[in-house]
C-alpha cells in the first residue's frame, strides 16, 4: 500500500528513471557477452581463417596494383595527355626546389660553393626573423642554424628548410584563400568539410606511395606530400576565424556603406590576421613533420640521415640529426608565434618608425656584408668541417645510451614484457589469430554498442575495405599496437589531464612542455625510444603514446577546466571529498572532452605506429616501408596505405558518434 | 509606367515634409516568409502564426512618420521587434514587405548601389554592442565611414578630429578601443556615426549595455549634440525613463506591432490600451504631463487674477508657482485662455503618483 502512494505521489520520477537505468546495464551485459563469445569462438577456431599472408607473398589486389603503377608510369613516359598536368607540377616543383639548392647548398652556376654560402644564408634568415619577429626570434635563429651547422647537418638541414617553405609558400597561397571563400558560402563549407575531414584522418604514412605515382619520387613529391598534410589547418582557422569576427562590427561597417571587398579587407583579414597567424604556426609545424616523413619518397633533407641512422639502429647518428630536427621545430614555432604577436603589439606601443626603419636598414646592410663574405671566404662558404662536432656527439650518445640500456636492462625489459605478456600479446591473439569472420563481427557489435547504427556502417565499410586489400591479418597486427597504446594514452591523458584541470599551477609547469612536444615531427619521437627499448613492436607502441599523449593531456584538461565552477561550487558546498569532485562531478562533466581526447589519441596513435614499421614495429606500417624499397612490393605497400586509411576511419568514426552519443545524454 | 510615376509621387507628398516615412513594412522570418504578407495567416497572433507556418512575424504592419529634426523613440520590451524595426530601416535585415521612404525615396526599392550611397551619406547607426574595429586607434575608427568612400586621409583625419572633439574624447584619438571604457567607446560610436554627416541617424539601444550613471551622461550628451547638430534621430530602448526623457516622440511596440504613438505626455496621460498602462503606471506623471492635461475651464465663482502659464509646462515645472499663489493658475496661449490649473488639480496628479 505505502508504495501505491508514493508512486501516486510522485507518478512521473520512477517512470522516468527505470528505462534509462535498465538500458544502462543491458548495455554492459552486451560487451561482456559480445567478449565472451569472442573468447570462446577463439578458443576453438584459433589459427583458422586468419587470412594470414606471408611476407614474401602478393596476392591479386597487389598484383593489379603493380599493374597499376607500370601502366601510370609507362603511360607518363610516353606522353599521356592525362598526365600532362601531373607532370608539369613536378617539373616545377623540381625546379623550384633545385633552384633554391643551388643558390644555398649545391655547388653551381660554374662555381665550386653555392651561390650564397652558409654565412649568408644566416645573415638573411637572422635579418628576415629580426624583420617580422623581432630580436628575440632572430637571435634564435642565427643560434639554431648555427648549431645545425655544427652537428654536421648544415646542407640537410637547409634542404628541409626548402622542402618545408615551399609548401608553407604554396598553402598559404591556396589555403588563405580557400578559408575566406569556406567562411562566406555555406555550400562551399559543407562540400570541403568531409574533404577536410579525410586529409586530416589518413595517417602521413598512407599517401605517400600513391603521390609518388602521380608525382614520381623525388622533391617535388616531397612538397606534394607535405603540402597536403600541412594545408587542412590553415584553411580551417583561417575560415573559422573570418567567421567569427564580431557580427556587430561587421554590421556596423556595413551600416556605413561599406562594399563586401572592403569588408574582407578592412574588417575581416584584419580581425582575424591573429588566427590566421595560429592556423599559419600549426602548418608549418606540420608541413616540418611531414617533410621529414617524405624522406621515405627521396625528400631531401634531415628525414633522410635520421630513416638511415634508424634503419641501421644507430642512436647516436640518428639523435644528432634529430636533434637539428628540434632545434628547426623550435625556431620555426617560435618565429611564427611571434609573428602573430608583435605587430600589433608594436603598433599599440607606437615604437618609433624611423627607428625601426634605420635598425632594418642597418641589419639589412650587415646581411648584405654576410652575403658577400660567403661568397669570398671558402670557409664562410662551406660549414667548416672541423666545426663538425656531430660524430663526437654521436658517439657520446652511443657509449651513453649502451650504459644506460645496460643498467636498466632489468627495468626496461621488465616493462616490455609486463605490457607485451599481459596486454599485447593476449588482445593481437584475440584480434589477429580468431577467423576473421569472427574478429569482424565482434568489431562490428562493439561498434554498434558504442556508436550505433552510423558506427556499425562505417565499421562495415572500413572492415570490407581491409579484406579487399588482402592484409587483414597485418591490420589486425597494427590495430593490437594501436589499442594497447592508445589506452596507456589514455590512463597517462586522464591522470595528468585531471592534475592539470584541477591545478592552475600543475598546468603552468606542464602545458609549455606539452606544446614543445607538440611542435616536435614525429620521426623525432623513435629516437629515444630506440634507445631506451630497442627495436620491435614495443618501441613502436612507446613513441606512439609519447607522440599522442601530449593532445590527450591537453582535451582532457580542458574539459576538467571547461567543467561549469558553479557546478563546482555547489559540489564543494554540499561536501565533496577530492575523490567525489573528480569521480562523480568533474570526470562525468568532461565526458564529451575524454571522448575527444580518445578519438584524437587513437589516430596520433594509428599514425605513429605505422611510422614505427622503420624499426621493426612489424604489421602494416612496415608493408607501407618495404613498398618503397622493393620495386615489387609497391603493390602491396599501397594496399597496406589503404589499409591504414580505413583503420582510420574506422576509429575515428566509432569514437565520433560515441562523442556524438555521450553527447546527448550529457545535455539529457 | 506613368500610374507608378504617380504613386510615387503621391506617395512623396503625403510624407513631404517627413524626414523618414514607414509605411505598412512587414518582417517575417522562416520558411516561405514572403507567402505570409496579405494572406489570412497574417492576422494570426504570434505563437499561432508560428504553430501554424514555422514562421516568426518580428515586425507586423508598422507605419509612422518622423519629421526633420525630431527625436522619434521606439520602445517596447525584448522581443518585440524594435531592434528588426530599426534594421530594415536602411536593410541591413531585408523588410518582407512595406516601404521606408527616407527623403521621399523607397529604400526598399533601391539597388545595391544605391543603397551604399544611403548609407555612406544619408543615414548612420549606433549600436549596443558599439561594434568599433579593434585594431584601429579611434580616430581611424571615427574616419572608417570616410574612409570607405574614398575621402583622403589628411581630409577623413581632419574631419575625425573634430568629432573626437565634439564627443568629449579629446587626447584619446591614438587610443585603441579596448583602452577605453564602455562609455568612451560609445562616444566612439556616436563619432563614426556622425562624421559621415547624415540627415538621419538611427541608435539601437546605444546606452543599454552601460553602468546608469554613464548611461544618464550620454543621454545627456546625445541631447546637447541634438542640439548642435539637430540630426534627425530614431532611438530605440526598452527603458521608459529614457524614451520620455529624449522623446520628442515614442512609439510603443508589442510583439512586432505597434501599439501607440504619441508624445510622452500623451502616453502617459492617455495610454492606448492596458498594456501602455500597465508600462506607464510607474512614471511620475508630474514629470511628464503638461499643464494642458490637467487644466480645465474655470468655475464662475474663480478669481481670474493668478499669473499666466503656458499649455507645455510641465506639472513639476509649475508645482510651485501654482501652489504660492492663492488664485488658480491661467493657462494661456498666444493670448487666448485655454483653462485654469489651482493647487487641487496639481496635488491631485502628485498624490495619484503616491498611491
Amino acid at each position: 500500500m505505502a508504495i501505491e502512494l508514493a508512486e501516486l505521489e510522485h507518478p512521473q520520477a520512477p517512470l522516468e528513471h527505470l528505462p534509462a537505468e535498465r538500458r544502462a546495464i543491458s548495455r554492459w551485459w552486451f560487451f561482456l557477452g559480445v567478449f565472451v563469445l569472442w573468447v570462446a569462438g577463439w578458443l576453438m577456431l584459433q589459427g583458422q581463417w586468419t587470412l594470414a599472408l606471408p611476407v614474401s607473398e602478393l596476392n591479386s589486389f597487389h598484383d593489379w596494383l603493380n599493374e597499376v603503377r607500370d601502366w601510370v608510369e609507362q603511360a607518363k613516359f610516353e606522353g599521356n595527355p592525362l598526365f600532362i598536368p601531373f607532370e608539369w607540377i613536378t617539373e616545377f616543383f623540381n625546379w623550384v626546389v633545385e633552384f633554391l639548392q643551388k643558390l644555398f647548398v649545391d655547388p653551381a652556376f660554374g662555381r665550386p660553393v653555392p651561390v650564397i654560402g652558409w654565412l649568408g644564408l644566416v645573415g638573411i634568415s637572422t635579418w628576415v626573423a629580426l624583420a617580422i619577429a623581432g630580436v628575440r626570434s632572430a637571435i634564435l635563429v642565427a643560434g639554431a642554424l648555427v648549431l645545425c651547422g655544427t652537428l654536421g647537418y648544415w646542407e640537410d638541414t637547409v634542404d628541409t628548410l626548402i622542402i618545408t617553405g615551399v609548401s608553407v609558400a604554396v598553402c598559404v597561397l591556396l589555403g588563405i584563400p580557400i578559408g575566406i571563400w569556406m567562411s562566406r558560402s555555406k555550400r562551399v563549407t559543407a562540400a570541403l568539410t568531409p574533404v577536410l575531414d579525410v586529409m586530416q584522418t589518413m595517417p602521413s604514412f598512407s599517401y605517400l606511395a600513391p603521390l609518388a605515382l602521380f608525382y614520381g619520387i623525388g622533391p617535388a613529391a616531397a612538397v606534394v606530400t607535405t603540402l597536403i598534410y600541412a594545408l587542412p589547418p590553415l584553411i580551417r582557422i583561417s575560415a573559422h576565424g573570418l567567421r567569427t569576427v564580431s557580427p556587430t562590427t561587421m554590421e556596423a561597417t556595413s551600416s556605413l556603406g561599406s562594399t563586401d571587398n572592403q569588408q574582407l579587407r578592412k574588417v575581416q583579414l584584419p580581425m582575424a590576421r591573429r588566427t590566421i597567424l595560429v592556423g599559419l604556426n600549426q602548418t608549418t609545424m606540420a608541413a616540418l613533420s611531414m617533410a621529414v616523413i617524405a624522406a621515405l619518397i627521396n625528400g631531401p633533407g634531415l628525414g633522410i640521415p635520421v630513416i638511415d641512422a634508424l634503419t641501421i639502429l644507430n642512436v647516436g647518428r640518428a639523435f644528432v640529426a634529430g636533434l637539428c630536427l628540434v632545434f628547426l621545430a623550435i625556431m620555426l614555432d617560435r618565429m611564427t608565434t611571434a609573428a602573430g604577436e608583435r605587430a600589433e603589439a608594436s603598433a599599440r606601443k607606437g615604437t618609433n618608425p624611423q627607428a625601426r626603419r634605420i635598425l632594418l636598414g642597418v641589419t639589412g646592410v650587415l646581411a648584405l656584408i654576410s652575403v658577400y663574405l660567403s661568397r669570398q671566404y671558402l670557409r664562410l662558404a662551406e660549414f667548416p668541417e672541423e666545426w663538425n662536432w656531430g660524430d663526437q656527439i654521436a658517439d657520446r650518445v652511443n657509449s651513453s645510451s649502451e650504459w644506460f640500456v645496460d643498467t636498466f636492462y632489468d627495468i626496461t625489459q621488465a616493462a616490455k614484457d609486463f605490457v607485451s605478456n599481459f596486454l599485447l600479446n593476449p588482445l593481437q591473439d584475440l584480434l589477429a589469430e580468431s577467423p576473421w569472420w569472427l574478429t569482424a563481427s565482434a568489431l562490428l557489435a562493439i561498434a554498434f554498442l558504442l556508436g550505433g547504427r552510423r558506427a556499425l556502417v562505417a565499421t562495415a565499410v572500413t572492415s570490407a575495405i581491409i579484406l579487399g586489400t588482402g592484409l587483414w591479418y597485418d591490420a589486425m597486427v597494427t590495430l593490437a599496437m594501436t589499442l594497447v597504446a592508445a589506452v596507456m594514452t589514455m590512463v597517462i591523458g586522464v591522470i595528468v589531464g585531471v592534475w592539470m584541470g584541477r591545478s592552475r599551477r600543475v598546468d603552468a609547469l606542464v602545458r609549455p612542455v606539452l606544446d614543445m612536444l607538440q611542435t616536435l615531427p614525429a620521426f623525432v619521437y623513435l629516437i629515444p625510444t630506440l634507445a631506451l627499448f630497442g627495436p620491435g613492436r614495443f618501441l613502436a607502441i612507446m613513441a606512439a603514446v609519447a607522440y599522442a599523449v601530449p593532445i590527450a593531456i591537453k582535451i582532457a584538461a580542458d574539459g576538467i577546466r571547461g567543467v561549469s565552477p558553479t557546478t563546482v561550487e555547489a559540489a564543494e558546498s554540499t561536501g565533496s571529498n577530492r575523490w567525489q569532485m573528480i569521480g562523480k562531478v568533474q570526470l562525468p562533466m568532461a565526458r564529451g572532452s575524454l571522448v575527444l581526447a580518445a578519438n584524437q589519441g587513437l589516430l596520433f596513435v594509428l599514425s605513429m605506429v605505422v611510422i614505427g614499421g622503420l624499426v621493426g614495429g612489424g604489421g602494416l606500417g612496415f608493408l607501407v616501408v618495404g613498398g618503397f624499397s622493393q620495386q615489387e612490393d609497391f603493390g602491396k605497400g599501397l594496399a597496406a596505405g589503404i589499409a591504414i586509411t580505413a583503420l582510420g576511419v574506422m576509429l575515428d568514426r566509432i569514437t565520433v558518434h560515441t562523442a556524438a552519443r555521450y553527447g546527448r545524454a550529457e545535455t539529457a | 509606367m506613368t500610374a507608378t510615376i504617380d504613386e510615387q509621387d503621391a506617395a512623396a507628398s503625403t510624407v513631404g515634409q517627413s524626414a523618414l516615412a514607414v509605411r505598412g513594412l512587414w518582417k517575417v522570418f522562416g520558411p516561405r516568409a514572403d507567402k505570409i504578407v496579405g494572406s489570412a495567416e497574417a492576422d494570426l497572433s504570434r505563437a499561432e502564426l508560428l504553430a501554424q507556418t514555422g514562421c516568426t512575424a518580428a515586425v507586423r504592419d508598422v507605419s509612422f512618420d518622423v519629421a526633420p529634426g525630431e527625436v522619434f523613440v521606439v520602445m517596447g520590451l525584448s522581443g518585440s521587434g524594435k531592434s528588426t524595426l530599426v534594421r530594415c530601416l536602411t536593410r541591413l535585415i531585408e523588410p518582407t514587405a512595406g516601404q521606408v521612404l527616407i527623403d521621399g525615396e523607397d529604400v526598399v526599392a533601391m539597388s545595391e548601389a544605391r543603397l551604399r550611397e544611403l548609407r555612406r551619406h544619408h543615414v548612420s547607426m549606433v549600436f549596443q554592442h558599439f561594434g568599433l574595429l579593434p585594431h584601429r586607434k579611434v580616430i581611424d575608427n571615427v574616419a572608417y565611414g570616410l574612409e570607405i568612400r574614398g575621402v583622403d586621409k589628411k581630409e577623413r583625419r581632419r574631419k575625425a578630429q573634430e568629432l573626437v572633439d565634439l564627443v568629449g574624447l579629446s587626447g584619446n584619438e591614438n587610443a585603441y578601443p579596448d583602452q577605453l571604457s564602455g562609455g568612451m567607446q560609445q562616444r566612439v560610436g556616436l563619432a563614426r556615426a556622425l562624421a559621415v554627416d547624415p540627415s538621419v541617424m538611427l541608435f539601437d539601444e546605444p546606452f543599454s549595455a552601460l553602468d546608469p550613471l554613464i548611461r544618464r551622461d550620454m543621454q545627456n550628451e546625445v541631447i546637447r549634440l541634438h542640439h548642435e547638430v539637430g540630426k534627425t534621430m530614431v532611438f530605440i530602448t526598452h527603458d521608459l525613463a529614457e524614451a520620455l526623457k529624449l522623446g520628442d516622440r515614442i512609439l510603443i511596440m508589442r510583439d512586432g506591432a505597434l501599439v501607440q504613438v504619441g508624445t510622452p505626455a500623451e502616453v502617459v496621460g492617455a495610454p492606448a490600451d492596458e498594456y501602455v498602462r500597465d508600462f506607464v503606471s510607474e512614471v511620475p506623471r508630474s514629470h511628464v504631463l503638461t499643464l494642458s492635461w490637467v487644466m480645465r475651464p474655470p468655475r464662475p465663482d474663480e478669481a481670474m487674477t493668478g499669473p499666466e502659464m503656458a499649455p507645455g509646462t510641465v506639472v513639476r515645472d509649475a508645482a510651485r508657482r501654482v501652489i504660492d499663489s492663492g488664485d488658480p493658475v491661467k493657462v494661456v496661449e498666444d493670448g487666448q485662455l485655454l483653462g485654469v490649473v489651482d493647487q487641487d488639480d496639481i496635488l491631485r496628479v502628485i498624490v495619484a503618483e503616491e498611491s
